[in-house]
């Protein structure tokens, strides 16, 4: 029964990812008809590629401001709405719906938004704030790519978040609140451990998210100005399937691979240390 | 002290009222707004004049109604093919999927086969797997094979790739707290695997099913990067493929057009979820709160 979900692993992840390292040591592009072994020349091209350490640090910078904000922005949220009032749900509804709008539908909208003469600068100006020009001033753009994504999907984390919250039993915070315990220190003793799991399981899914975006960089800035919205899935595309070199992108590709791996391990291994508890 | 413990207990319990009651919904609302002016301002603005959307000062409702815009974006494309187009993949993927991985999560719940843990850990590893990644080797096969541009590779994909494990690991949890004892006594009256899976488990996991196939249906239908390298002609595309191409002969937006597209693309969908938003968010809660 689970033959056809491993079947599908098989060919569609499995063997795709043999490939790709198989391929990166080739100069394979479809367009010169090109596929010979050149062993690891794509991988020294690579270090010497001033272009690729550029985008390795612009993928950084988007991966080190996105998952922070996202997931505190998230949480705060969802201890927000595990209160009891009036009109949560729909709180949680707006939130969230952003969630299931195609991101492609999403970036269209948020880059009339964001321009020059467009409405969120209207309304700053409004208030007296001269706007920069957010996709075209640095450091704005990186920021606008960062924050039309963390709106985009930060309700998902939300929702985990609640879900986790709510699971936490009532009479804990009671026996603390015996032992004259605040909110603050509530929080951070009972509701941090407590949750921690879910805490690493939403930060390996938003940390794996944020080296996959691609439609808000193409739609928003296509990477510019000059390379500083560059990020390396959208490198891998441009070298892949706008240039054809597909020998050079494989070579990218696993380090891609490679870079979400090790991420993913480390925080494994670190789980020990701040998971109060396994699931 | 016993008494005081108490009320500060309900408290907790209680609803919230008078100012911290009004200090979370100020601050609720402010945090709103990048969420909901968006929609608020694509279905606005796309109903104007082509020099109203970035006209001074910006109006919230539109000074002039031009519904003729929606007509455009039908004129422009085959819009109506590539609704149909975009509707219909995701239905095939929604069915393939959620039928293998509920297949595949009962398997992995309820029956146990040599390597089952590891197979399992290593298909977790799809979850984090860049489409990136694979794609490219995909897309060499699929231009040997000459389904390049097809829906072929549109379909397979989102139907047996990494997504097919996200719902394996969705209904796996489900089946996993599902209780086993109904199952055991349909097995000891001598009912097949399969039979206990279909006439026992199947029926009883609606709502679980149900999510899944929202989650899937959505997956497909928003899919952006695969349908963009694969297809080439203007009659195959999806939706999210078209929509970034409603531009002049310059290449340049026609910004009310587009945006009458962006919202044909995207009313429907939030008008099912505002009807059916308390499931919806209740069922990715409840598959998804034992992660």
């Amino acid at each position: 029964m689970a033959a056809p979900v491993l079947l599908g692993f098989i060919f569609l992840v499995f063997y795709p990812v043999v490939s790709v390292i198989r391929d990166s040591f080739t100069s394979y592009n479809p367009l010169s008809g090109d596929a010979a072994f050149i062993g690891t020349d794509n991988y020294t091209r690579l270090i010497q590629d001033e272009t690729a350490l550029e985008v390795a640090k612009n993928t950084l910078i988007f991966a080190c401001i996105l998952v922070p904000v996202n997931m505190a922005l998230a949480l705060f949220l969802a201890v927000l709405l595990n209160m009891h009032f009036r009109g949560r749900t729909t709180f949680r509804a707006i939130f969230f719906s952003p969630v299931i709008v195609s991101t492609v539908a999403w970036t269209i909208v948020w880059k009339y938004i964001l321009q020059d003469d467009g409405p969120l600068n209207y309304f700053l100006g409004l208030s007296g704030v001269d706007g920069p020009n957010w996709l075209r001033d640095n450091p704005f753009p990186m920021i606008s790519v960062v924050m039309v994504q963390v709106f985009k999907n930060l309700g998902m984390n939300m929702i985990f978040f609640l879900a986790a919250l709510q699971g936490v039993p009532e009479e804990m915070y009671e026996s603390s609140e015996i032992d004259g315990a605040n909110r603050w220190q509530q929080f951070k003793k009972i509701t941090l451990p407590f949750i921690s799991p879910t805490i690493l399981l939403v930060a390996i899914l938003t940390i794996a998210g944020a080296f996959q975006v691609f439609a808000q960089v193409l739609l928003l800035t296509g990477g510019g100005p000059g390379l500083s919205t560059t990020v390396l899935s959208y490198y891998i595309f441009i070298n892949a399937f706008q240039i054809f070199d597909l020998g050079y992108a494989s070579a990218l590709a696993v380090c891609l691979f490679i870079f979400v791996m090790l991420l993913t391990v480390a925080q494994w291994q670190i789980r020990t240390r701040w998971v109060f508890r396994e699931v | 002290m016993r008494s005081k413990v108490n009320k500060r207990y309900t408290r907790r319990n209680s609803k919230l009222t008078g100012w911290r009651l009004f200090g979370i919904y100020a601050l609720l609302l402010v945090i709103a707004v990048p969420f909901l002016f968006p929609t608020w301002w694509m279905f606005t603005a796309s109903l104007k004049p082509i020099e109203e959307v970035f006209s001074f000062p910006a109006s919230l409702i539109p000074n002039d109604f031009q519904i003729s815009n929606y007509a455009e974006v039908f004129r422009l494309q085959p819009f109506l093919r590539q609704y149909w187009n975009s509707m219909s993949i995701a239905i095939v993927v929604t069915i393939i999927s959620v039928t293998i991985s509920t297949m595949g999560g009962y398997a992995f719940a309820r029956i146990s086969f040599k390597w089952r843990s590891k197979m399992f850990i290593i298909l977790l590893s799809a979850l984090l797997m860049p489409a990136e990644v694979t794609l490219i080797p995909i897309f060499r096969l699929m231009v040997k094979s000459g389904l390049s541009d097809s829906f072929f590779p549109i379909i397979l994909i989102p139907a047996f790739g990494a997504h097919a494990v996200v719902g394996l690991f969705l209904m796996r949890q489900f089946f996993l707290d599902f209780p086993a004892e109904l199952e055991e006594a349909a097995e000891i009256d001598g009912l097949s695997r399969w039979r206990v899976f279909t006439k026992i488990a199947l029926p009883l996991s609606g709502p679980a099913l149900a999510s899944l196939a929202i989650i899937s249906f959505l997956y497909s239908w928003n899919l952006f990067l695969e349908p963009l390298v694969f297809l080439t002609e203007p009659n195959k595309y999806t939706l999210p493929v078209v929509l970034p191409q409603f531009t002049d002969t310059y290449g340049a937006p026609i910004f009310n057009v587009q945006l009458a597209a962006t919202s044909l693309s995207v009313i429907p969908v939030m008008i099912v979820f505002v009807m059916a938003q308390r499931h919806f968010i209740r069922g990715i809660t409840m598959t998804g709160i034992k992660s």
